[in-house]
């Protein structure tokens, strides 16, 4: 550990960090636009420099590396001087239009323009004038304002893995560009819009909405996939105006997917804001009380067995709880979560979580990707992947149809199931393998031999006391949960749909859930609640006008079995209400309350369900044991389940910049197909 | 004044035959094996005896260079770089060694490679040079079907490989991370130092990058000896100089001279004098385009070595010595530099990328007069702003010759501004 002196502070630093981590160690703050801790490291904006005793000239903070008994002044007038020089250098070409620029009020080059920056201008020239790029539906460009840093470049090269962005011309005329005037391909993208210091890259949809200081900012959880970003969701008003990520090391980072960021616009279209019941075969509106008059009255025709209940992918673990206890209550056939039809069982947990957890990656060795394109299900945790085999090391193998660019280079072992039972020369690897990761996705296990390869992929996984390999990687933010509930019925979900055809089952309750195929539900009477007007709400009998995941305080568990808290941004629309009191109202009017009146009585009930919900933001591995069916696979190839990344739930199917995002995919896929 | 026979490149004019049989006619390849057979430790120890500076503008100890390198190989190869992208305007002393004396450069890569032992040497020649580069291609290949180059290099038992690399024209290649980087088939773009190419260059593997003269020279001083090459010149400023005359003078040419030769006597003997004689002289850039210049008054005492030049607040850079006389618009010739400086910046980083075109453009307003005599000192800061601040050293020699110009002409730029205000309250 060297030892240094920073301003005269003197501090041991670990060894082989730079200097700029090193004054951040001390608490001297360095200004700078190029470095950012999650990228190479560029030092072209030469905003860092700050005084190294006995060398000639300044030095750039963020390249240089520590060394023993080095001294570092951050504060001598040449220190000063050097940076007010590089700030009038950035600003001399960049436009004066802060009051009509969106990243005003959180623009770096804005802030350290106060401290560093003169408050007048010697340049007397003309400002250079930079053709706008089109970067697709999510980034909006404004050339004029670029610094050239090239995080964006570096962030598009690096973490995304799509080599799309770059600098092209040189001096004074270098600009940032698609080399070929196409737009971004990678489903990150809009992380660039965050990594950019300045108002050269801002977001597209929130274009010229609403600045920063005017928004209410609440962390929360994101549902779009299974991974749980963390995500702070900004509303004015009643609005969500847009989703950022927080920094959550051992999940997101600090990157989220596009879908996450951008398909809220989806939360104001389709909504549900009051209640419907049909009557002579049309949707009607109704008054909450008419509407679960009508729920009362069909089932007091009906035999409670007949009653089943569908949880769907993005719900809240406090709704799933209460849905599951009234239909307790009911003495009905019980809920089912797994809307995929998906053949993993509500136990030992260890069986159907992502045990050696998202940060486990960057240990692992070797990963086996069986049924599962992690670009399109989790396109963070895939980013996460292409890191760690950047770093060398790493052998990653698919069995399925994943798609040609990984953005990290496979071993193709087969396209079907059979490929386990031989894997060649990979199965050797495996073994000699310290930490290896089997990375299980919903592809291969919502399927009639789902339960024969979940056996197999358990039986190759490798299960220790410091290492559980076992991963499944789950593509609905709610599963985790509904199974940590016990949210399962014999026959799964394809056992309620035949029960619907066969008149067996004649009532239906969907907790949003619009994943299934409606037309089976035969003819058994459809309660739907949910926040859009989706399938589920299409075939409703009765609907009842739930909350979105931005307008209630939730529960979720996310695929590697971490519970975490979302609070409350917005509220929900007209009537519409948070939905373990709408379940908890119902219970009342058919005379089987719920034994819970607040949100914290129905957390404890979770907790009392099972004790996981009570390690709030932890992981760890799930317990351990048999799990899966004996038995062949079948040679039918392993698909993803995610057909179209940029719609995968009702609240993104309502997106208009998603469906924006849909076509040009399809675009750009037309064209690469011809 | 050099004697004839301390000369190094004796077919600098390229009035003998360039070829394997006229260099070994002129001493070229003689007994290179008994060189390297004295061990590579020798051969750096003679060469840091010898004094010799870097060639190419910075002037660092070549011998040093050569010792940085690891001295054992580890799981990564060494590489020789040889920096032929010369493009300093008013330099032509590489391009006359690539086409008169290649086998000078070549032999001088066996040797600097053995001594650093690396097995492939790149020669990185200046985009525009097509015909140089064609001449050392077959020069190569001479000494390859000679044995001179191949698996056992002039019978040392020494494995040397060396390929010839044409660069696209851009100036920062030069630079010697920014040639790397080219070399690797990036874009020209200087990398951040620390690492130094010593410990990872080429491919991340330790290289050395040394200019073409100074590994042209390496065989010469092996073979006569460090003595006599640091016998000739000043102490640490020895040996013989490629220097390349042109401008106002009435014979421009390229002469191998001794290092601190009077810059009056290089330009009366060899070139002929300054056109309209001595007293016609306004002002000489001694070193290239980077070095501020030198107005007559020093011109008439200066020696012409590094530290001499270095301590007259300009620098020997790469000893072309571009002479102007009274006829010139000294201001409009800075510009033209400066134009070039803005032109060539590679863009990465911020004080070059937006000061060159900063300075040039009021450069040129400098030129019509059309500033205000303030504006003088504000180019001046900004030319400060610049330098030392960048990632090479563009930036410097972006900001050094207008340093040198507000040092040495500031009347003439005031007087140019009052001429135009006085033209301007006249004409209202």
């Amino acid at each position: 550990m060297p030892k240094m002196k920073i301003d005269g502070i003197e501090i041991e630093v670990p060894a082989g960090i730079t200097v700029i981590q090193a004054c951040e160690l001390a608490g001297v703050e360095i200004p700078r636009f190029c470095y950012h801790e999650r990228l190479s490291i560029a030092g072209n904006c030469r905003m860092c420099l700050v005084e190294q005793e006995k060398a000639p000239k300044p030095i750039a903070s963020c390249a240089m590396p520590v060394a023993e008994g080095m001294v570092i002044k951050t504060d001598t007038p040449l220190v000063k001087k050097a940076r007010n020089g590089v700030m009038e250098f950035l600003l001399i070409n960049h436009p004066l239009d802060c009051p009509i620029c969106d990243q005003g009020g959180e623009c770096d080059l804005q802030d350290q323009a106060m401290a560093y920056g003169f408050d007048r201008t010697r340049y007397h020239e003309n400002k250079r004038a930079v053709p706008d790029k089109d970067l697709g539906p999510i980034v909006k460009t404004s050339m004029n304002r670029c610094i050239q840093c090239t995080r964006c470049v570096r962030f598009a090269t690096e973490v995304a893995g799509v080599e799309e962005l770059g600098a092209t011309g040189r001096g004074e005329g270098m600009e940032i560009t698609t080399y070929v005037q196409k737009t971004l391909t990678s489903e990150l993208s809009g992380n660039i819009v965050d990594l950019c210091p300045v108002g050269a890259l801002t977001s597209k949809p929130y274009a010229f909405n609403a600045r920063s200081w005017e928004l209410r900012k609440t962390e929360s959880v994101d549902v779009m996939d299974a991974l749980g970003s963390n995500i702070r969701v900004d509303t004015r008003g009643a609005e969500v105006m847009r989703v950022l990520p927080r920094v959550n090391e051992d999940v997101n980072e600090e990157w989220i997917s596009d879908k996450t960021r951008h398909a809220i616009d989806g939360l104001k279209r389709q909504r549900l804001d009051q209640p419907y019941v049909r009557r002579d075969g049309k949707l009607k509106p109704a008054s909450w009380g008419e509407a679960f008059a009508a729920i009362a009255e069909r089932m007091g025709k009906i035999k409670s067995a007949g009653i089943a209940a569908i949880a769907g992918d993005q719900c809240d673990a406090e709704s799933m709880v209460a849905l599951k206890d009234l239909m307790a209550a009911l003495g009905a056939k019980g809920v089912e979560c797994r809307q995929d039809g998906t053949q993993l069982q509500a136990g030992p947990r260890g069986g159907y979580i992502f045990n050696a957890g998202i940060a486990g990656i960057d240990k692992a060795d070797l990963i086996l990707l069986i049924g599962t394109d992690p670009r399109a299900e989790a396109p963070v945790l895939n980013a996460r992947i292409r890191r760690r085999a950047l770093n060398g090391g790493l052998k990653v193998g698919v069995i399925g149809e994943a798609p040609e660019d990984l953005t990290y280079p496979v071993e193709r072992l087969g396209a079907s199931a059979k490929a386990l039972d031989d894997l060649g020369a990979f199965g050797e690897a495996l073994k000699a393998a310290k930490t290896p990761m089997i990375i299980v996705g919903q592809g291969a296990l919502a399927r009639p031999d789902g339960a024969a390869i979940l056996a197999k992929a358990r039986a190759l996984a490798t299960v220790r006391d410091d290492w559980n390999g076992f991963c499944v990687l789950h593509t609905a933010a709610a599963r985790v949960g509904g199974l940590d509930l016990g949210l399962t019925l014999d026959g799964g979900v394809e056992g309620v749909l035949k029960g619907c055809e066969d008149g067996s089952i004649e009532l239906v309750y969907l907790l949003a859930a619009d994943e299934i195929d409606t037309k089976r539900l035969g003819k058994a009477f459809v309660v739907y609640q949910g926040h859009h007007g989706d399938s589920g709400a299409h075939r409703a009998d009765v609907i009842l006008p739930g909350a979105a995941y931005t307008e209630k305080p939730g529960v979720y568990v996310n695929t590697e079995g971490r519970v975490q808290l979302a609070k409350r941004a917005s509220y929900p629309p007209g009537e519409a209400r948070e939905d373990w009191a709408i379940l908890r109202a119902l219970s009342g009017v058919l005379n089987k309350p719920l034994p819970y009146d607040t949100l914290e009585q129905v957390r404890a009930r979770l907790v009392a369900v099972n004790p996981v919900f009570a390690a709030i933001d932890l992981q760890k591995p799930g317990a351990w044991g048999a799990f899966g069916k004996d038995g062949a696979a079948s040679d039918a190839p392993l698909r993803s389940t995610i057909a179209n990344f940029y719609m995968t739930c009702p609240i993104s199917r309502s997106s208009r910049v998603m469906a924006d995002c849909t076509a040009l995919r399809r675009a750009s896929l037309a064209v690469a197909a011809e | 004044m050099l004697k004839d026979e301390d000369r190094i490149f004796t077919n600098l004019y390229g009035l003998h035959d360039w070829g394997l049989e006229g260099a070994r006619k002129r001493g070229a390849w003689d007994g290179t094996a008994a060189i390297l057979a004295k061990g590579r430790d020798w051969i750096i120890d003679e060469m840091k005896k010898s004094g010799l500076r870097g060639r190419g503008g910075a002037g660092f100890p070549t011998g040093l260079k050569w010792s940085f390198m690891p001295k054992e190989v580890g799981a990564r190869p060494h590489y020789l770089v040889v920096n032929a992208d010369e493009s300093e305007p008013g330099t032509c002393k590489d391009r006359d060694i690539l086409r008169h004396d290649p086998h000078t450069l070549i032999e001088g890569c066996l040797i600097a490679s053995f001594a650093m032992q690396a097995h492939a040497a790149y020669i990185y020649v200046r985009g525009e040079f097509y015909d140089e580069a064609m001449r050392l291609k077959a020069a190569v290949k001479q000494a390859y079907d000679a044995g001179l180059l191949g698996d056992n290099a002039c019978g040392s038992g020494w494995k040397m490989d060396v390929y010839v690399h044409r660069g696209a024209g851009a100036y920062i290649c030069g630079e010697e991370t920014a040639l790397l980087e080219s070399l690797e088939g990036k874009k020209g773009m200087p990398r951040l130092k620390p690492p130094f190419p010593a410990g990872a260059g080429l491919y991340g593997c330790p290289s050395t990058v040394n200019n073409v003269e100074s590994i042209a020279v390496a065989p010469t001083i092996l073979r006569r000896g460090a003595a006599w090459f640091a016998g000739i010149g000043r102490p640490n400023n020895t040996g013989t100089k490629v220097f390349c005359i042109s401008g106002h003078v009435n014979k421009p040419c390229n002469v191998e001279e001794e290092m601190g030769i009077p810059l009056r006597e290089l330009i009366e003997k060899h070139a002929g004098g300054v056109r309209g004689g001595w007293d016609n002289l306004l002002a000489v850039i001694p070193g290239g385009a980077s070095v501020p210049l030198l107005p007559k008054s020093i011109c008439d005492e200066v020696l012409m070595d590094f530290d001499s030049l270095r301590n007259v607040q300009s620098g020997l850079g790469t000893a072309a010595v571009i002479v102007m006389d009274k006829s010139t618009d000294v201001i409009k010739a800075i510009a033209r530099l400066s134009y070039f400086y803005k032109h060539e910046s590679c863009g990465q980083c911020t004080p070059c990328r937006e000061g060159t075109g900063w300075m040039w453009r009021v450069m040129e307003r400098m030129v019509k007069g059309e500033a205000r005599i303030e504006e003088i000192d504000v180019l001046h800061d900004v030319t400060k702003q610049v330098e030392g601040h960048t990632i090479c050293a563009l930036g410097d020699a972006a900001a050094w010759p207008i340093q040198g110009l507000i040092r040495h002409f500031r009347p003439l730029m005031e007087q140019r501004i009052n001429e135009r205000q006085s033209r301007r309250i006249a004409a209202e």
